[in-house]
């Protein structure tokens, strides 16, 4: 599906930044502030369904092709289940956060330790589901 | 007013719910579907789960209206 009009091009040439860096807010502000990486990797993977449909599904393709986006689904659980295992080596339960990960400055922005970065594998595995879900049942023929 | 707001909001959700359940054409079902998400996400902010509120708005509003017309396109568009 390809829209052949200047209004939506423009559009979503102005406006794909912001929601791909809202995004990103949320996925990194996420012991501060409401949202957290399945939030943030909705609306990023929303960003990436809008530029294919107003700039053609080959476009899209070219910037993140359907076997990376399938990979980086499977790698982003993978992440998570990697990220429980290194407190196993130290000694702890599974997915330990306070001596293992440092927990930092109560407020700062790198302050929650193991919070963050699994929250970033979450919303690149949501971000790249939805738009695998929309390669597969979309395609070039839509 | 804003217990007013939410009162308006509320019977206008109950009555895009009735009529996406009753209505024939699936593409103006979807376009009610999104409707009723997009109201939805007002309430959860009014109900201060501001979370649940992006959430639904982005993937309620978004990608299932997206998701739900592609189906649409690929099937037929009324209800038989």
């Amino acid at each position: 599906m390809k829209f052949e009009d200047d209004i939506v091009n423009t559009v979503t040439r102005i406006i794909l930044p912001f929601i791909t860096l809202f995004g990103l807010y949320l996925i990194i502000h996420v012991h501060l502030s409401p949202g957290g990486g399945f939030s943030g990797g909705t609306v990023v993977g929303a960003g990436f369904v809008l530029f294919s449909l107003s700039f053609g599904i080959s476009i899209q393709e070219k910037k993140l092709s359907h076997r990376t986006s399938a990979l980086l689904e499977s790698y982003g659980g993978l992440w998570y289940v990697l990220l429980g295992f290194v407190a196993l080596f130290y000694g702890y339960n599974f997915l330990t956060n306070d001596p293992v990960f440092g927990l930092g400055q109560s407020g700062s922005l790198f302050s929650s330790g193991l919070v963050i970065l699994v929250n970033i594998g979450l919303g690149v595995k949501v971000a790249s589901t939805i738009i695998t879900l929309f390669d597969s049942l979309g395609g070039e023929e839509l | 007013m804003i217990e007013l707001f939410n009162f308006i909001l509320l019977i206008i959700l109950i009555i895009v719910v009735i009529v996406v359940a009753q209505i024939r054409d699936l593409l103006s079902a979807v376009i009610l579907f999104t409707v009723f998400n997009l109201i939805l996400s007002l309430l959860w902010q009014q109900m201060r789960a501001p979370d649940v509120a992006i959430t639904e708005a982005a993937l309620g509003a978004g990608v299932t209206a997206v998701l739900l017309v592609a189906t649409i396109s690929k099937t037929r568009r009324q209800e038989r």
